[in-house]
């Protein structure tokens, strides 16, 4: 498959998009637009892989699909809206690194993951290629909002949208394993599931979900 | 003959922008209106401003110099110029040429420098705190509309618009990341370009707010009804820019009769319909940021920008 | 019928499903106890197993010594739990938690080892993540919940990176693959000669740092000295003596594919710059450390980075050094911290500053203690001492330069640890805060491990020795 065929083009778009949303994951200030970017990068991420079940013929896909959507777009975002109002958690993202400056730090990964991947895989399709780049780029954005964030929820979602570069990346090889998958997802949900109980406890015994507060309590001080 | 229809095809194309541009203006200020639950000025009401101001003589303040006087002729110069080189219902109009991406950047930029000049010409506070804002969210839309059309350029092999849109028209080159990454930079530049919200609100006179605005509040009479037609005239150019760049159907070939012409005409009426309701809806639906976070969002557009450049350039030079 | 490695990895986790129902202490510290027992006797049940694929799991050389050493860690460990866990303070759903965590790390321990399917590896190890962060974070003190946290995230990133390998391992052999393979290591390693280079390469890299990450190799090492710092004592001496060695598996089985390909990179270098790395900031670090269970952690990293700079090396005499180095530390390492646990009881503080004089409070954990810490320096003549001058004339032979470099490094990690021995076990007692609970049933797991290191170190059984040498091929 090359550029101008549909199936291609699509899955290329997708990809794009859950990139781009990364990006928006990167930009947001405040925590419930993060929390709703995420959701919307769940739901691309569950419409890439029904795309890629349809192209490549693979029934397991849509139940990828569906369970990349019923947890990244609608369950998980509920729950961290609710864990937000109900603790009545910090609205900001209290950025480490500034958001100019991790836009750009952003730009530079994406870049790294293309100058990494694309001449590596030269032996393979096209298709498979550029949305490996595409979901690398997502996995180290992912990785480096873990980084420049010091809101714990942010945190979580960093984490989170790490993982749907994954499965991104999953379902971009033709015939990977379904076990594959459906694992990962499941696995998704208790990350999440923890990370919540986390957040609750942190929320009761720091009334505030902010991980620098945890800083005074490692085990050797100065 | 084919110039003949090129010059036929540019007369008409000029003649419907610039008939176009206030009714636009209007139709946005109007359905903004309704969707906000007020009944809105007629949609003809900027043509009927501009017709009206035209006829009063301009006050200027005593210490006004030439360029006062000079700045509005200038900037609807360029802008008029720019206007006539992005394609509309046909492709194939004699400047097509010169419908250089680069070009039209430039005519643009040009423009923004006419309307900063005239801000600080007469060396109020407000002129000149607009005309600085608008050059600093300048110095980065106007690198990010570059690499979009540097991302034309790998794509397309030129920067030309006309060459352009007919490519994209054949639908060889397919739906690409790059593109994407492409229309959501140029739509965040078009957005700060034509002062529109978030960036900017055309409908306020807050001084602490205002962009655009403040740098024609000294400007009246003929002069303000030049300025006006002159911001219509930008919408308008960057609604069919962006039509030409990524809604290129149904537009006519070169050469092509009458009929494609008509079609054409009927389709960019419709698509400049269309994006026109989807920017009342958009600045009816979002609130105006603060000035501070401009050069963030346009920033990101920037970087956008150059992300797609970067993801073309590494897939086609591997590939 | 089941495959016997199939019961092996389920065994535990119907346990933890029982463990769960059990809300009194002694009831679920025997219940623990037994399904440990068992686990270890299937585990030597499976060396009558013919090597070879299961389905989804597979036995061979490679992984059998770490499943019955792991199998012995988990039992001496579930003793030594039972004895100390009075001492927590638990109420009973802490109870049901830790000890249903306890089983369900073990059989991610164990399906972690056994597993043929990459996918299937990447899950047990994901399971185990899990289970030990709930392990570290049960105290819910601040310091807990910071390094549970830390754990999380760091391991989660690292864990990220090692399925992201996997998906492109799989990407590069799967025009070569039939369906039914899979993610299969053999089906894997007998196409990886046909694989595009570039591609395993990148996919080696993802799959070193990631699960290196889990074992705590330099640079995303950094949760390791907490996670060992809180949490019930005995989940340090599981995370040292069992999560590791499977991390480090995992890792060589990935190596094990890459090197079936001969244009490839080496794949050593990366593997001894790690090592190296860590091997130095470790013996480094542990000379500023006050805390004495991140002081053995770091040692930890230390100890890896050996075991990772042995494989980079590669080749028989060094591929073998490395396997019993990492047998070696996971028997000490989990003896020592038995000591500690016992000893921090004893004083009401982990600090090395509040512990000193051992011998003389209570001579048979001091020398105890004394011994674990002179074995894990390296001393003679425990397992350690012949599994690291097996690394250094094996390094000496291929890169002198790097050997001396190693030597200094282990040198300075000798003599810190040295210095700690000494300050804990010999001098003036401080005085005991707490007394002892407990009794012989914590200090006889310390005894055995030490036991078995001694034995290992001055005569291997003919059968290991077999076996690990097959062992050493298999990695390449």
């Amino acid at each position: 498959m090359t550029f101008g065929q549909l199936p291609y083009d699509l899955a290329h778009l997708l990809g794009g998009a859950v990139l781009l949303l990364s990006f928006v994951l990167l930009y947001q200030r405040r925590i419930s637009a993060v929390i709703n970017a995420f959701a919307t990068q769940g739901a691309l991420l569950a419409l890439a892989a029904a795309w890629q079940g349809y192209v490549q013929g693979v029934t397991g896909l849509y139940v990828t699909a569906a369970i990349a959507f019923g947890a990244k777009a609608v369950l998980i975002p509920y729950a961290l809206h609710r864990l937000v109002r109900r603790f009545n958690l910090q609205r900001g993202v209290d950025p480490a690194l500034g958001i100019g400056a991790s836009l750009i730090a952003g730009v530079a990964l994406a870049g790294f993951a293309m100058m990494v991947v694309l001449p590596a895989t030269a032996g393979q399709r096209a298709l498979a290629r550029e949305d490996l780049a595409l979901a690398l780029s997502v996995v180290l954005l992912g990785g480096l909002m873990m980084i420049t964030r010091r809101n714990l929820i942010s945190q979580v979602i960093g984490l989170l949208s790490l993982e749907n570069g994954l499965i991104l990346a999953a379902v971009g090889v033709a015939g990977m394993p379904l076990v594959m998958e459906l694992s990962t997802a499941a696995l998704v949900l208790m990350l999440a599931v923890i990370a919540g109980v986390f957040a609750l406890q942190m929320g009761e015994s720091f009334q505030s979900l902010d991980t620098e507060s945890l800083q005074s309590h490692r085990g050797e001080g100065e | 003959m084919s110039i003949l229809t090129g010059l036929l095809t540019q007369l008409l194309h000029l003649a419907l922008i610039l008939a176009l541009a206030p009714v636009l203006t209007g139709c946005v200020r109007w359905l903004k209106a309704r969707l906000m639950g007020r009944r809105g000025p007629h949609p003809l009401q900027a043509w009927r401003d501009v017709l009206k101001l035209l006829k009063k003589r301009p006050v200027l303040a005593e210490n006004a110099s030439a360029i006062s006087r000079a700045a509005p002729y200038m900037a609807l110069a360029a802008a008029v110029l720019a206007a006539a080189l992005v394609p509309s219902f046909a492709r194939g109009m004699v400047l097509a040429p010169f419908a250089d991406l680069l070009l039209i950047a430039g005519l643009l930029a040009l423009s923004r420098f006419a309307m900063a000049l005239a801000g600080m010409d007469v060396g109020t506070a407000f002129g000149g705190l607009g005309a600085t804002r608008e050059m600093a969210f300048a110095a980065l839309a106007e690198p990010a509309l570059v690499l979009v059309a540097l991302i034309f350029a790998i794509l397309a092999g030129t920067t030309n618009l006309d060459v352009i849109t007919g490519i994209f028209q054949e639908g060889a080159l397919g739906l690409r990341v790059s593109l994407g990454f492409a229309a959501v930079a140029l739509l965040a530049v078009a957005v700060a370009e034509n002062a529109r919200i978030p960036v900017d609100n055309p409908a306020t006179h807050l001084e602490l707010t205002m962009v655009h605005e403040a740098m024609i509040l000294e400007a009246s009479g003929r002069h303000l009804a030049l300025w006006d037609f002159q911001a219509s005239l930008r919408l308008t150019l960057w609604l069919a820019l962006l039509a030409a760049a990524f809604l290129p159907f149904g537009m006519a070939a070169p050469g092509a009769g009458p009929i494609a012409w008509v079609i054409g005409l009927l389709v960019f009426m419709v698509k400049m319909a269309a994006l026109g309701f989807a920017l009342a809806v958009f600045e009816s639906a979002i609130a105006k940021m603060r000035v501070f976070r401009v050069p963030e969002f346009l920033g990101a557009a920037l970087l956008l920008g150059l992300l797609g450049a970067v993801f073309l350039f590494v897939s086609t030079g591997l590939s | 019928m089941m495959p016997l490695p199939w019961i092996m990895v389920f065994l535990p986790w119907v346990g933890a499903l029982l463990l769960l129902s059990f809300p009194r202490l002694r009831v679920a510290a025997a219940v623990n106890i037994g399904c440990a027992a068992s686990s270890f006797l299937l585990a030597i049940a499976l060396f009558t197993v013919p090597h070879g694929e299961q389905g989804w799991t597979r036995i061979d050389a490679l992984n059998l010594p770490f499943v019955l050493l792991a199998a012995f860690v988990a039992l001496t460990t579930a003793i030594f739990s039972a004895a100390m866990i009075a001492g927590e303070g638990f109420d009973h759903w802490r109870i049901r938690a830790y000890h249903a965590a306890f089983q369900v790390f073990l059989g991610a321990q164990y399906l972690a080892l056994l597993s043929d399917n990459l996918g299937v590896l990447w899950v047990a190890i994901e399971i185990a993540t899990l289970a030990s962060v709930l392990m570290v974070a049960v105290h819910r003190t601040p310091a807990a919940m910071e390094a549970a946290w830390k754990f999380f995230m760091i391991c989660g990133f690292g864990i990220a990176l090692a399925l992201f390998g996997t998906i492109l391992l799989y990407s590069a052999a799967q025009a070569l693959l039939d369906a039914e393979s899979g993610l299969s290591w053999a089906a894997l390693k007998r196409v990886a000669a046909r694989c595009d280079a570039d591609t395993l390469n990148l996919a080696f890299v993802f799959l070193l740092v990631g699960y290196g990450t889990k074992a705590g190799l330099v640079p995303l090492h950094s949760w390791l000295p907490d996670a060992h710092a809180e949490g019930p004592i005995a989940i340090s001496a599981v995370l040292s003596g069992l999560l590791l060695n499977a991390a480090m598996l995992a890792v060589l089985r990935a190596k094990a594919i890459i090197g079936a390909h001969p244009d490839t990179i080496t794949t050593g270098p990366l593997l001894m710059a790690l090592g190296l790395a860590s091997v130095l900031l470790a013996s480094l670090a542990l000379w500023r450390r006050r805390d004495a269970r991140r002081f053995f952690g770091w040692s930890s990293i230390e100890h890896m980075g050996i075991a990772a700079f042995a494989f980079g090396i590669g080749g028989p005499a060094a591929n073998l050094a490395g396997l019993l180095h990492m047998i070696g530390h996971s028997l000490v390492k989990s003896a020592i911290f038995f000591g500690v646990g016992r000893a921090a009881q004893q004083k009401g503080s982990q600090k090395l500053a509040d512990i000193s004089g051992l011998i003389a409070s209570d001579p048979w954990l001091g020398w105890g203690l004394a011994l674990a810490i002179g074995a894990i320096a390296g001393l003679p003549p425990f397992l350690l001492f012949a599994s690291e001058y097996g690394v250094l004339t094996a390094a000496m032979a291929a890169q002198p330069w790097l050997a001396a470099t190693l030597a200094l490094g282990l040198v300075v990690a000798m003599t810190a640890l040295i210095h700690t021995l000494q300050a804990l076990c010999f001098g003036t007692a401080s005085p005991d805060l707490a007394a002892a609970t407990g009794g012989a049933a914590v200090l006889a797991p310390l005894w055995l491990h030490l036991a078995v290191a001694l034995i290992l170190g001055l005569a291997m059984p003919a059968i290991f020795t077999g076996m690990l040498g097959a062992a050493a091929g298999i990695i390449g």
